[in-house]
């Protein structure tokens, strides 16, 4: 079996955010961090400070979509989710599958020929472009792979970085 | 009689060729790639060149080490192609463009009627139905006909064995993920979700859906769904094609049908011009010993008495 595999399955396993509309605050508690990355195996699991990005971000719907009952904020979901009640889940491993390929989720997305949300993302795209679109969108915040995870030592032979600063390939073929 | 005979085996030969060539033309211009094909959505609005995804496709492989780290920005300097040692390669487009760079990962696409399989004459290449073109390297003999054939550039060639001359390409993990329903290693990998396994059918939908919701994000063509008769991989893109390298110039009829006139007149000069061309043969050489020898015989009539 391929070493990254239980990387992928695992992966990003995010601790339940329970974060909640304003009525509810006070009883819903709203965590301050969150490890990401659990169980990676190329990449260290690494701490999330949501306090911070409560405070910086203030709006829940930019990264929770309509889960928290906030005002939905992309045209194309207000369409049907204008008034919309918080969810059950708003953890972001709630909705998004770890293993959006799998043959049992494929089969699950061709057998319901009434599903609406069939462009669903994975968790790690999900979460992958939700923090890395966002930071490249506010011009700051951390978007290179070890900014937020530093690679463990099953990473970096996966990624060969012991060849790092030799010859590219290119050199070779012109 | 025996030319009325002749002519008239020509006629039915001759036909029989030419409805069997029409008939073949239609099947094989109407194939769309089976039903359960698989394939590969590549969103190029979402890849941020990590190369993560020939980093997976190196291990699972099993693929020698890279010259350099996977990690190693300096390799989108110099716009690559897939080799015999990396399958996959992603290169760097529109850097200088203020909405950033664009990167595009390159492999075999997978055709729904491969070229590279129908130019190889020790028949090395397969597609299965769930869509992969694999190839066997026991029969393959070197002679990169495939290369040539390929509108992609994809098959690469193991230069390194003088002995065992083979030609490499990805084969989207046919032996060891796809046969069991599985996504390949890349797809698995990719951070970004910027390759989406799925039907393949249903990858073509979702494409133009996404172009639908959010059309300031991609022009308006999916690329591989009709190119060379379509392809297993699909791509979406923020500019035009041209711009990432890819060629917009190939043809909606797969490449098969460029020589599949040609080639269909190969049994008919093969079968009927022999015959054909002995008959006329034969028969002006008939006319000739027959006129000749009445003559004789006139000849011998005149000196009998």
């Amino acid at each position: 079996m391929s070493s990254y595999k239980h990387f992928i399955v695992a992966a990003l396993s995010i601790g339940a955010i329970s974060v909640s509309s304003p009525a509810a605050l006070q009883c819903a508690p709203v965590p301050d961090s969150i490890t990401l990355n659990q169980n990676g195996k190329l990449f260290s699991p690494f701490t999330f400070n949501h306090a911070q990005h409560i405070q910086s971000i203030k709006e829940c719907a930019d990264c929770h979509h309509h889960t928290t009952g906030t005002l939905v904020l992309d045209p194309n979901c207000a369409r049907c989710h204008q008034n919309s009640s918080p969810t059950a889940v708003v953890s972001c491993k709630g909705c998004h599958s770890a293993t959006p390929f799998s043959p049992e989720n494929l089969a699950a997305k061709r057998a319901d020929k009434q599903r609406y949300h069939l462009d669903k993302m994975g968790l790690k795209g999900a979460m992958h472009q939700s923090c890395i679109g966002c930071h490249n969108k506010m011009g700051n915040g951390p978007t290179g792979c070890q900014d937020c995870h530093p690679r463990t030592k099953e990473g970096a032979a996966f990624y060969s970085t012991n060849r790092k600063g030799a010859k590219p390939a290119h050199a070779e073929e012109e | 009689m025996k030319r009325r005979n002749f002519l008239k085996a020509c006629l039915i030969g001759g036909t029989t060729i030419a409805l069997g060539k029409t008939n073949k033309g239609w099947a094989s211009g109407s194939f769309e790639g089976y039903p359960e094909a698989m394939g590969v959505l590549v969103d190029t609005t979402r890849c941020i060149g990590c190369r993560s995804c020939e980093a997976a496709c190196n291990k699972e492989q099993k693929l020698p080490e890279p010259d350099t780290s996977f990690d190693d920005p300096s390799v989108f300097e110099h716009e690559r192609r897939p080799t015999s040692k990396a399958y996959t390669v992603v290169n760097r487009y529109q850097k200088e463009q203020p909405s950033g760079p664009v990167y595009r990962k390159v492999q075999c696409n997978h055709c729904n009627e491969p070229a590279c399989l129908t130019s190889c004459f020790v028949n090395a290449y397969t597609k299965t139905k769930e869509g992969a073109v694999i190839y066997n390297s026991k029969v393959c003999v070197g002679c990169r006909n495939c290369m040539i054939a390929c509108p992609f550039n994809a098959p690469g060639y193991d230069y390194d064995s003088a002995t065992n001359p083979i030609v490499k390409k990805c084969i989207l993990c046919y032996d060891t993920r796809l046969k069991y329903g599985k996504p390949p290693a890349c797809v698995e990998i990719c951070p970004q979700e910027a390759l989406t396994f799925g039907h393949r059918a249903d990858l073509i939908k979702l494409a133009h859906e996404r172009i639908r919701a959010t059309p300031e994000r991609y022009v308006d063509h999916v690329y591989g769904e009709k190119e060379v008769g379509g392809t297993s991989w699909l791509y979406l893109a923020p500019v035009g094609f041209d711009k990432l390298g890819f060629d917009t110039t190939l043809s909606n009829d797969p490449i098969i049908s460029n020589v599949k006139d040609f080639l269909g007149m190969v049994p008919m000069v093969l079968s009927i011009w022999p015959a054909l061309f002995s008959g006329i043969h034969l028969l002006a050489k008939h006319e000739e010993q027959g006129g000749h020898g009445h003559d004789t015989d006139s000849n011998q009539e005149d000196t009998k008495p």
